[in-house]
């Protein structure tokens, strides 16, 4: 499609915008290209960059921001607008795209030698070219010298370089009108003159300006400029500009800017009265501080009939209508019910059946979801005032109770299936997080629910399941039994659940894969044949691990220690942090972690896959993925710059050693006589050769018999305080969409404040590498040297080390942040773990253990091994003959 | 003798021009030991000369010459000289910077002088300088923790291919044929320098630019879709834009057919004899290459065809008999709006 008019976005130059002038002069090009970015997704076709300023090397900064874009493809996907009044940085930007870009600008005021000569070579470096309506004698005001103008640029670059026409834009300046001098008044109407003279009188060729001029007395006041903006652009465009330089995202619709605010703009514009400007300035106070809305697009579904609107509604996820929609549908229906049979059921299975399809994605099944609550709770008094009694509530297709089990909070996916399966018609009684057997089992009895959805992150949430699993067995329950959650996995399921459960179990990977089980399960035609898989399935699941089982035996512990990493701590000496003990962090200021994120396990938790930013090209998910991190942005930013969290971290640096192989002692000073703590560390059984080590962390410390003088750090981050109160706040208001994506991001906050933390831990505090420079790409990578591992995770499986870093850096009172049962912290935003300096530290998974591991390991932790055994159910290599918890 | 540039359009206005198949494919047919590639004059040179085949220009012209006539008896209208990486970028590789002007005049001499001896006035025949895309590229980097590093600069590109091109022409080229473009920057820095020299001589050659496509999301190395990349190098006026290597003429074809569709200049397509097999050799029988080509023609898309890696005499022959008779495509008017692109185009109408 041809567009009639291009946005050409605005923000990435250093003349017009203060904060991308502050981040190329710090050299922050990451964020930098982080405003490029907003101006690509908020829909910008064209990106205008601009380096001029004095304290600048324009050529450098414009070549270097140039060769960055070409490495970011959500950004270089348009093309750019090279814009200098230097012709130096022109033509260096020109040797640095690939693509037919725009010069921007020349012009006729250093005479026609030097105009010739540059569009000569913009002509041969096969870029288009801007012509400013500038001459000898300055820049043009009134309309006739504008055309006058580009009339002569025309006719020199037609006939003495053969330019193309239809690669000219003519910009005839766009200056700031109501600035209180006279003559100023006219400079909207001329520059609309001179657009329709160029358009009619010089063929093939382009307008374009800088729009934000023209409002440039009302700075401070950006409801007003923008609604400015978009009146100017309305008659210009009608008037032939084609293409403008514009906040991308930031216009009103012409149409909805307030009638008496829209009058008065264009009496400013068109100089229609002598008080023109100063009435403007009275309402413009009114008008003060409140951002436009971004562009909502086409309104023309409005004029279909109430029920096409509601399905259209509810389709695309508007909600801006939906009940005023919802009220006209209901005065026009016999009851209340019928519209939520009617009208609202049919947009609700189109969307179930476009999301069947593959058509729909998650986030915008989601979104439909916040829609229809919307919908439903306008009519929910009206049903109740009904004295009817056969039957005022919706029939439903079946109900489940979900939980996340006790010890455990994480919660994200399970209320992305709550959304769906209520989408699909389902009733959901959530019982929400750390929720106790017990509850679950009186809920689905009093409920008389038809299906029980067990979700959990964190590995000892595994062992839990398998106990609820167990018990509801023991309480009769035979209803099928929903396994779900990111450690959880139909292995798991097969071996450790189903054996424990009466009823059928079922793994569900995905919210999307829900809808079907809990159909198949529900239906009678289905049931016994889906069951019949299912169980088949598991049956040779459960087999293949019992074989599986023998043939994985692994090394005794003494000879994997044999085997550990050898570090040549003779010729190393572990660099010394800048101070010991423990530093803490309140209210920590979130826009500098923000470009931390790592978004892939943010597009991962709605189901979207594919790696950023090339998801959002994606030519299946990619529009969905597009609407979902433009919401995450804008909901991100209102987190950051209204402080929705508070951010709180405490770190702490100490000397230690490592004793016994496997253990880490954390010493109080340097003399290394006071024992503060020791880290328990789990070492990888498998067999291996001398070529490759049987790692545990310990082996990254030095022994103490070495006397070597190492060292360690511990943390403990969240930017959970804050998250639950707003995603609280959201599911009273019916919108899940949000709450969802409020916890998301918190999550995704959380993972970048740890990455900044570590960050100025070995810059700063520690300072082992304080010329470290990485691009985020990098430390997502993990780059750089050092590591950080968290407990529950491959390289130190057990959750219960958390408690010892607890105590040792006082987290709870520093943090907020606390230990569950299962030590789950909460809020769930929050990370923990230890530095580790030595260049050879790295990740690693320590797989499954044997008995003779786990009886030594409870012994230096002082436990039982039935209860060593619990905690790191997940990972033995064994079956269990002891377990506290089955006793119980 | 200064070329006449109309002559090559003129043909391609009659028919569909065929071009010549691989070079390295045939050379390895000759088996040359290592002292053959050194020849005489290389015979003590101290870099690995083994695998420069552009070097056999000059240590065995006659080879070369040979391989061009039996690409003439098949049938092609337009021999590529065999200078693909005659410049002084990829010569780096082997220290033979210095010889880069006169591996490429010889290289257009030997082709061109199999080419005189067939040529008649109402089928002439045609030589087109080879300009292969360096191994280089000044859109990326190569270090993906830098992402700002260039490996090399527009200006060391485009003269690098002042430097080639002067040579071919010097040695009589009738076009100057950029081939393999894997980044339109490289490309655009060839184009600026074919200008220079384009003025420098007082006369201007045709110019063909031929992309390749690394992968099926139908974009070049560098990123960008088909369409992107014509509008960015369109300013050049090419007598031809189009595709070769890439992948073999089947999955080639829906590209071709997007270029036929958006491109006002005339379309060359030379694809490989097939995907690579198992041993990473081209194995797509001389018929079957022919019989998608024939196809193309017959969907007039192409005005120039030709094979790529693993083609040989056989597949020219079968592919000039299969086009033979199908009239050249007609290249569309295109309204006069602006062709913008990045990795993605944009069209602004007026």
């Amino acid at each position: 499609m041809i567009p009639r008019f291009v946005n050409i976005g605005e923000r990435t130059n250093v003349a017009g915008s203060a904060r991308f002038r502050k981040l190329i002069i710090a050299e922050d090009y990451e964020g930098a290209l982080e405003v490029a970015r907003q101006q690509a997704i908020n829909g910008a076709q064209i990106l205008d960059i601009n380096m001029d300023e004095g304290m600048l090397d324009g050529e450098a900064a414009m070549v270097r921001f140039l060769r960055l874009i070409a490495a970011e493809p959500d950004i270089s996907r348009i093309p750019v607008m090279i814009d200098s009044s230097k012709w130096s940085v022109i033509e260096a930007g020109l040797k640095n795209v690939q693509g037919k870009c725009i010069a921007n600008s020349i012009s006729l005021k250093e005479g026609e030698e030097i105009f010739l000569e540059q569009a000569d070579l913009v002509r041969r470096y096969g870029a288009a070219v801007v012509v400013m309506a500038f001459d000898e004698n300055g820049q043009a005001e009134t309309a006739s010298r504008k055309v006058g103008i580009c009339a002569r640029s025309y006719k020199l670059l037609m006939d003495e370089v053969g330019f193309p026409p239809e690669d000219i834009i003519f910009d005839p300046n766009i200056f700031a009108v109501a600035t209180g001098i006279e003559e100023h008044n006219d400079y909207a109407i001329a520059f609309i003159e001179a657009t329709r003279r160029i358009k009619a009188e010089l063929p093939h060729t382009h307008v374009s300006g800088g729009v934000s001029n023209v409002s440039f007395s009302f700075r401070g006041n950006d409801r007003v400029r923008s609604a400015m903006h978009s009146v100017f652009l309305y008659h210009a465009i009608q008037a032939g500009m084609d293409m403008g330089i514009v906040n991308a995202g930031q216009l009103p619709i012409y149409e909805q800017i307030p009638t008496g605010l829209k009058n008065r703009i264009e009496d400013v514009l068109f100089n229609r009265r002598d008080d023109a400007t100063e009435r403007l300035l009275e309402v413009a106070e009114n008008h003060r501080g409140q951002l436009s809305k971004p562009n909502e697009g086409d309104m023309s579904w409005r004029k279909n009939d109430v029920a096409a609107r509601i399905k259209y509604a509810l389709v695309r996820g508007i909600g801006d209508f939906i009940v005023q929609d919802t009220e006209e549908a209901r005065l026009v229906a016999d009851r209340p019910l019928h519209v939520i049979e009617g009208p609202l059921m049919a947009g609700m299975n189109e969307v179930g059946d476009l999301f069947g399809a593959g058509k729909m994605f998650l986030p915008q099944v989601v979104k439909s979801a916040r829609v229809m609550k919307q919908a439903v709770a306008h009519l929910t008094p009206f049903m109740e005032n009904e004295k009817c009694s056969d039957g005022g509530v919706a029939n439903k297709a079946g109900k489940i109770v979900m939980a996340t089990v006790k010890g455990d909070v994480h919660d994200i996916g399970k209320n992305i299936v709550s959304v769906v399966l209520q989408c699909n018609n389902y009733e959901v009684v959530d019982l929400g997080v750390m929720v106790p057997c017990i509850d679950i089992i009186e809920t689905a009895k009093r409920e008389s629910a038809d299906m029980i959805g067990l979700s959990g992150l964190i590995t000892p949430s595994l062992e839990e399941m398998r106990i609820v699993a167990k018990e509801m067995a023991r309480a009769d329950i035979g209803v099928p039994l929903l396994i779900g959650g990111a450690t959880t996995s139909r292995v798991h399921t097969a071996v450790k659940i189903t054996p424990n459960y009466t009823g059928a179990t079922v793994h569900v990977t995905d919210a999307s894969k829900a809808v079907g089980v809990m159909g198949n399960l529900l239906s009678a035609e289905h049931r016994d044949e889906f069951l019949a898989k299912i169980s088949n399935e598991y049956e040779k699941i459960r087999d293949k691990h019992a074989s599986d089982g023998r043939k994985s035996t692994k090394q005794a512990l003494e000879k994997a220690r044999a085997n550990k990493l050898e570090i040549d701590w003779s010729s190393y000496k572990p660099p010394q942090p800048k101070y010991f003990g423990v530093r803490s962090f309140d209210n920590y200021d979130l826009s500098t972690v923000v470009r931390y994120v790592d978004w892939d396990p943010f597009f991962q938790a709605w189901e979207l896959a594919g790696k950023f930013p090339k998801i959002l090209e994606d030519e299946v998910v990619g529009a969905a993925a597009q609407d979902l991190y433009r919401d995450a942005r804008s909901m991100l930013s209102q987190i950051v710059e209204e402080g929705w969290f508070n951010a709180r971290a405490v770190i702490g640096l100490w000397p230690a050693n490592s004793v016994e192989d496997d253990d880490i002692v954390v010493f109080s000073d340097d003399s290394r006589t006071t024992e503060l703590a020791r880290l328990h560390t789990l070492r990888q059984q498998m067999t291996r050769d001398r070529r490759r080590a049987n790692y545990a962390l310990a082996d990254f410390v030095a022994p103490l018999d070495s006397g070597v003088s190492d060292y360690i750090g511990t943390f403990v981050v969240t930017s959970g305080h804050g998250c639950e109160e707003a995603a609280n706040r959201f599911q009273s208001a019916n919108d899940d969409y949000s709450a969802i994506m409020v916890k998301a991001i918190a999550d995704r906050l959380a993972e970048a404040f740890a990455e900044h933390m570590h960050e100025r831990v070995r810059k700063e505090f520690w300072g082992y590498a304080v010329d470290e420079s990485f691009e985020n790409e990098s430390l997502i990578r993990e780059l750089y040297r050092g590591i950080r591992p968290a407990p529950g995770y491959p390289a130190c499986p057990d959750h219960t080390e958390k408690q010892t870093l607890f105590s040792l850096l006082d987290a709870e009172s520093n943090t907020g942040v606390s230990l569950t049962d299962n030590f789950a912290m909460w809020p769930g935003a929050s990370v923990c773990g230890i530095y580790f300096s030595h260049p050879d530290s790295r990740y690693f998974g320590v797989g499954k253990i044997e008995l003779d591991q786990v009886q030594n390991y409870a012994a230096r932790k002082g436990i039982t091994v039935a209860e060593t055994e619990r905690w790191l159910a997940s990972m033995l290599n064994y079956d269990r003959e002891h377990s506290v918890m089955d006793a119980a | 003798m200064v070329p006449d540039p109309s002559l090559v359009a003129n043909a391609a206005r009659e028919r569909i021009l065929v071009l010549d198949g691989a070079m390295g494919t045939m050379i390895q047919g000759y088996q040359l030991s290592d002292a053959d590639y050194r020849g005489k004059r290389f015979a003590d040179y101290p870099s690995d000369l083994k695998g420069a085949n552009d070097l056999l220009n000059i240590t065995q012209g006659e080879v070369i010459k040979e391989i061009h006539s039996s690409y003439l008896e098949s049938g092609a209208d337009i021999l590529t000289t065999n200078t693909f990486n005659s410049n002084s970028i990829s010569m780096s590789d082997y220290k033979l910077e210095r010889i880069v002007r006169e591996l490429n005049i010889e290289g257009a001499r030997l082709a061109r002088e199999a080419a005189d001896n067939v040529s008649t006035a109402d089928r002439p025949r045609f030589v087109a300088g080879a300009l292969g895309p360096t191994n280089r590229t000044a859109s990326l980097s190569p270090d993906v923790s830098d992402p700002g590093y260039r490996a090399v600069t527009f200006d060391e590109v485009r003269a690098t291919y002042h430097e080639a091109g002067a040579a071919l022409i010097e040695g009589g080229v009738d076009i100057l044929l950029l081939e393999t473009v894997f980044d339109t920057l490289n490309a655009k820095a060839a184009l600026f320098a074919f200008e220079e020299l384009f003025e420098e001589h007082g006369c201007r050659l045709p110019v063909m630019v031929s992309g390749t496509i690394t992968d099926r999301s139908g974009r070049t190395l560098t990123g960008q879709t088909i369409e992107a990349f014509w509008f960015s190098v369109r300013h050049s006026n090419p007598i031809s834009i189009g595709l070769n290597c890439s992948f073999g003429a089947a999955q080639l074809r829906p590209y071709i057919a997007e270029l036929a569709a958006k491109a006002d200049c005339m379309i060359s397509a030379y694809p490989n004899a097939g995907l690579p097999n198992e041993f990473a050799e081209y194995d797509e029988p001389p018929e079957e290459t022919a019989s998608h080509l024939r196809t193309w023609a017959e969907d007039g898309l192409v005005n120039f065809v030709g094979g790529c890696c693993g083609t040989t005499p056989d597949h020219i022959q079968s592919i000039a008999e299969a086009v033979a008779g199908f009239p050249p495509r007609e290249p569309p008017i295109l309204q006069q709006h602006l062709r913008l692109s990045g990795l993605e185009a944009i069209e602004v109408g007026a």
